[in-house]
Order: structure tokens, then C-alpha cells, then sequence
């Protein structure tokens, strides 16, 4: 495609996308997802504004029921008149590369309000629980106006970090059958949860779940079993964290008392409360300083994914670096030289 | 990546009441299987359900598995509303109980090729296929 027509395609989408057409905004998502030539230019393009919406993730192992609860919380908040931009991520597969995305089968009466915005978006290989360019996704469907945006992780029910650093509110959605709280720990989930969900309430196991993941939450948190509540709102927690450096790990209970909810997404029951913690932990957000440093993170986080990006075409499309390695490689071949020498020399040629 | 490389993204979609979508979903995992990445919505979709669906999800094919009768209707209607929504560049195929008459009247009205009981998804995956790297060059 030739330079100008790509740019005057660029003008025109942004322009559509502005005048709030969603078919501007799932094709601007097609080419932040296949990194197509420009895409970087209609982002810097589309994301002046900076982060708006209230960001929710839901994570955790598959079939748990994170679709059926996205649907749920994306009603409420509809009741509230509030506009919802969706985004939910299911595996590739390895073997053919293809996937198979089924998130939206949970999603069907919200199929054709105006203010619902559904994507689904397949791994392609990224292994974190989102897919390489979910964040600039989210960062699309935040900029086209949404209030509320939710992310629906893949379901690998293992450490899936990805989404603490996509989210403003982590939810870790278990079922009875996911096992017990220690599997929970094992996983890595205590550390990224803000909320847990123990889904599939009408199931045996629930109450006995919810209880154990409680305990466990409070011996990671230092308190023992002594202390049944929190202390939310103290003026000291709040200057104990103003003085941390901005990059500790995105969940932590100091001042937010990670809440343990039962849920039923088959008839709803528990949706109400767990739409009320979101409140919560967003107003929590808001007045402890934490989102600001959250989104600081995220900013930082993907101006060094877009160097590192830079980097690695400037580094491989250059015709001299290409041929300093073939020849460093024969020099390896011959015992003259070791792969680090050689890629100290490249190095030295590349930060020139 | 080149446009050339990118995947084809096909919409897998089950309209009307019937309760029968074992059609679709083997459509949906072969496709899946040639390497599309396949949005499948379950059963029971409108028409305004899947053209939703298909602008919001920026698909390239909508494939429907009709096996109430209704093609007639509902062929052209999807075609319909995806042109109203400017989508008039995803491909509309299926497949389902067609008669070979009604499949010409259909592919006169705008609608891709369509596939009777009996096909191998192989042949659709080809279609498919060649309709993608014919319709990236151009
Ligand atoms: N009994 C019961 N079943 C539920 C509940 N919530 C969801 N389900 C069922 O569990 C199955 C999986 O639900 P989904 O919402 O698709 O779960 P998911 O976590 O999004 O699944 P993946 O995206 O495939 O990981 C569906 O058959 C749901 O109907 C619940 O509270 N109780
Ligand atoms: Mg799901």
C-alpha cells in the first residue's frame, strides 16, 4: 500500500472513530491486533485523551464462569445508563493457529444495545492470559467513550499477571471445583486479586471455599485470624503509600480489604454485591492516589514495550548488523568468537 | 505482518429457533482447524444480532448454518443490514438444507456460495480461502 493512501486512510478512520462509528473503532482494534503497517501512528492519533473509563478484569480458570458474571456486571451498569465496551481474550491454538472464540455465547442479550461493545480477541500465542496487544485494545475501546470497560482474561487458572497490568480492578472469579484456597495460592492468585468471586454458589463447596480463601487472605496479609476487619480510609496507610515508589506490585491489602463474594451467574444472585465492590474499590482507587499510579505503570509499561519494539526492527532490519552477525557466526563456528562477544559488538554498534 | 498474513476472521452463526447446531459448531472447529479464527455466538441469533456481532468483531466471512427453510429470508436480510452498516465487504456464506435453485437466486442477490447437506468443510475452507487472497490483492 502506498505511503499516502495509508495516511489518508488513517485520517479518515480517526475521523469516523471521533464521530463515535463503531465500525471505526473494530477496524482501528483490527489494526492495533495485527500490528498492521501505521498502527502505531492511529493510536498516538486516537489516545490523546488518556485514560477515562473504569477498567475491570475478570480472571480465572476455565469454565468458571467469568463470561456469565462480564454479562451480569455489564447489565448493571447498563441499568445505570452507563456505556460498556467488552473485551474478552480465549486461547489460540497452537497446532493450527486458529481459535475458536466462545465468549460472546454468555453475552447474547446484550447483542444489539447501542451501548454495549463486544471484541473478542484470541491469544496468538501470548501466553500471560491476554493477548500481546489486549492493552492497546483496552486503550481503543476507553478512548471511543465507554465509561465502564471489562476484560475477560483466557482461562488458564495460572499466574495470569498480564491482567494487573490491563486493569484497574483485578477479579479472580474460582468455582467450587477449581479446589482449594492453597491451589488458589499456588497459582499466584492472592497476589493479584482485588476481589475474589467464588462462582457456581448453588454448587456443594462454595461457603467452605469462600471461607478458606478468607483465612488465607488475612495470614497473607500479616494480620493473623485476630482481626476480622479492615481500616479503610486511615490517614497513616495513605502516607505509608505516598512514599513507596510507584512500581510495587499492582495489589497489595494495605487500606483495601480484599472482599470475598458468592456468586450464582445462572440466576444472578450476588451480582448486586459484587457490582457494589467494584464501587468500592474503584472510590478506594480514586482516594488512596492507587490509580493514578496504576495508570502511571501502565504508561510506563508500554512506552517501554514500544521501545523495546523499536529496538528489535532498528537492531534486525539493518543491512550492516545483519552482516556483522553472519560474520560474528562464522567466527563462533571457527571458536574465535562466543555469541556474547559477538552480540557485545552488535550492541556496541547499535547504541552508537 | 503484511495484510496478506493476517488471519481470516469468520463469524460462525446459528440463526432461528431450532435447537440444532451441531452443523455449526463442526464448521466452527474446522475453520478453526484451517487456521481462522472463528467467533462462534451460539444459537438462536437474529439477523440484527449477527450484523452486530460481525461490525463489532470486524469479521472478513459471516458463515450461517440454515437448516430451518428460512434461507431466503435470512441470507438476504443479513447481506442486507451488513451493507446498511457499511460491512458491504464481508463475505456471507453457509450452508445448510438448499436447494440448488434457491442457492443461484441467492448468489444473484449479492450472497457468497453456499454449500448443501453433504459437502466436506474442506470445500468451504477452500472457498474461503480463495475469496480472501483474491479479495487482498485487489
Ligand atoms: N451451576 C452453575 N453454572 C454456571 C454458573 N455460572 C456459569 N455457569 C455455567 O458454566 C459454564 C461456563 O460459563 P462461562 O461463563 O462460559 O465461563 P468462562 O469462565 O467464561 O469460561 P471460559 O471463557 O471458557 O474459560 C456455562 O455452561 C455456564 O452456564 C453458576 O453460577 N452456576
Ligand atoms: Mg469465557
Amino acid at each position: 500500500m502506498p505511503d499516502s493512501s495509508a495516511q489518508s486512510t488513517t485520517a479518515d478512520l480517526a475521523k469516523r472513530f471521533r464521530a463515535g462509528q463503531v465500525a471505526a473503532l473494530a477496524r482501528a482494534i483490527s489494526i492495533a491486533e495485527d500490528q498492521r503497517p501505521g498502527f502505531e501512528e492511529l493510536l498516538h492519533e486516537l489516545l490523546t485523551a488518556g485514560p477515562t473509563a473504569s477498567r475491570v478484569g475478570m480472571t480465572g480458570p476455565p469454565g468458571a464462569g467469568k463470561s456469565s458474571l462480564v454479562a451480569h456486571v455489564a447489565h448493571a451498569y447498563r441499568a445505570q445508563e452507563e456505556r460498556v465496551g467488552i473485551v474478552a481474550v480465549d486461547p489460540t491454538s497452537p497446532f493450527s493457529g486458529g481459535a475458536l472464540l466462545g465468549d460472546r455465547i454468555r453475552m447474547n442479550d446484550l447483542a444489539t444495545d447501542a451501548g454495549i461493545f463486544i471484541r473478542s480477541m484470541a491469544t496468538r500465542g501470548s501466553l500471560g492470559g491476554l493477548a500481546a496487544t489486549t492493552k492497546e485494545v483496552l486503550d481503543l475501546v476507553d478512548a471511543f467513550g465507554f465509561e465502564r470497560v471489562l476484560v475477560e482474561t483466557v482461562g488458564v487458572g495460572q499466574t495470569e499477571l498480564e491482567i494487573t497490568a490491563a486493569a484497574d480492578t483485578v477479579v479472580v472469579v474460582l468455582v467450587p471445583e477449581s479446589g482449594d484456597a492453597v491451589q488458589a495460592m499456588k497459582a499466584g492468585l492472592m497476589e493479584i486479586a482485588d476481589i475474589f468471586v467464588v462462582n457456581k454458589a448453588d454448587r456443594p463447596g462454595a461457603p467452605r471455599l469462600a471461607k478458606e480463601i478468607r483465612q488465607a487472605l488475612h495470614l497473607r496479609a500479616g494480620h493473623g485470624v485476630q482481626e476480622p476487619s479492615g481500616h479503610h480510609g486511615v490517614d497513616l496507610t495513605q502516607v505509608a503509600r505516598d512514599a513507596r515508589p510507584t512500581s510495587t506490585p499492582a495489589v497489595d491489602s494495605e487500606g483495601w480489604d480484599i472482599p470475598v463474594l458468592e456468586t450464582n451467574a445462572l440466576d444472578g444472585t450476588g451480582v448486586e454485591a459484587l457490582v457494589e465492590a467494584l464501587g468500592r474499590h474503584r472510590a478506594w482507587l480514586d482516594s488512596s492516589g492507587e490509580l493514578d499510579a496504576r495508570r502511571r505503570d501502565r504508561a510506563r509499561g508500554r512506552v517501554r514495550d514500544v521501545v523495546e519494539r523499536e529496538m528489535r526492527r532498528a537492531a534486525w532490519s539493518s543491512m550492516k548488523l545483519q552482516a556483522a552477525l553472519d560474520e560474528g557466526v562464522d567466527r563462533i563456528a571457527t571458536g574465535a568468537a562466543t555469541p556474547y562477544s559477538v552480540a557485545r559488538e552488535l550492541l556496541a554498534q547499535l547504541l552508537r | 505482518m503484511t495484510d496478506s498474513q493476517r488471519r481470516v476472521r469468520v463469524l460462525v452463526a446459528k440463526p432461528g429457533l431450532d435447537g440444532h447446531d451441531r452443523g455449526a459448531k463442526v464448521i466452527a472447529s474446522a475453520f478453526r482447524d484451517a487456521g481462522f479464527e472463528v467467533i462462534y455466538t451460539g444459537l438462536h441469533q437474529t439477523p440484527e444480532m449477527i450484523v452486530s456481532a460481525a461490525v463489532q468483531e470486524d469479521v472478513d466471512v459471516v458463515a450461517m448454518s440454515v437448516l430451518s427453510g428460512a434461507h431466503m429470508t435470512l441470507f438476504p436480510r443479513v447481506k442486507e443490514l451488513l451493507d446498511e452498516a457499511g460491512a458491504d465487504h464481508v463475505l456471507v456464506t453457509g450452508g445448510g438444507i438448499i436447494p440448488e435453485a434457491d442457492m443461484e437466486a441467492l448468489e444473484a442477490r449479492g450472497v457468497g456460495r453456499l454449500f448443501g447437506p453433504g459437502t466436506r468443510t474442506t470445500d468451504a475452507i477452500a472457498y474461503v480461502k480463495e475469496w480472501f487472497a483474491q479479495r487482498e490483492t485487489v
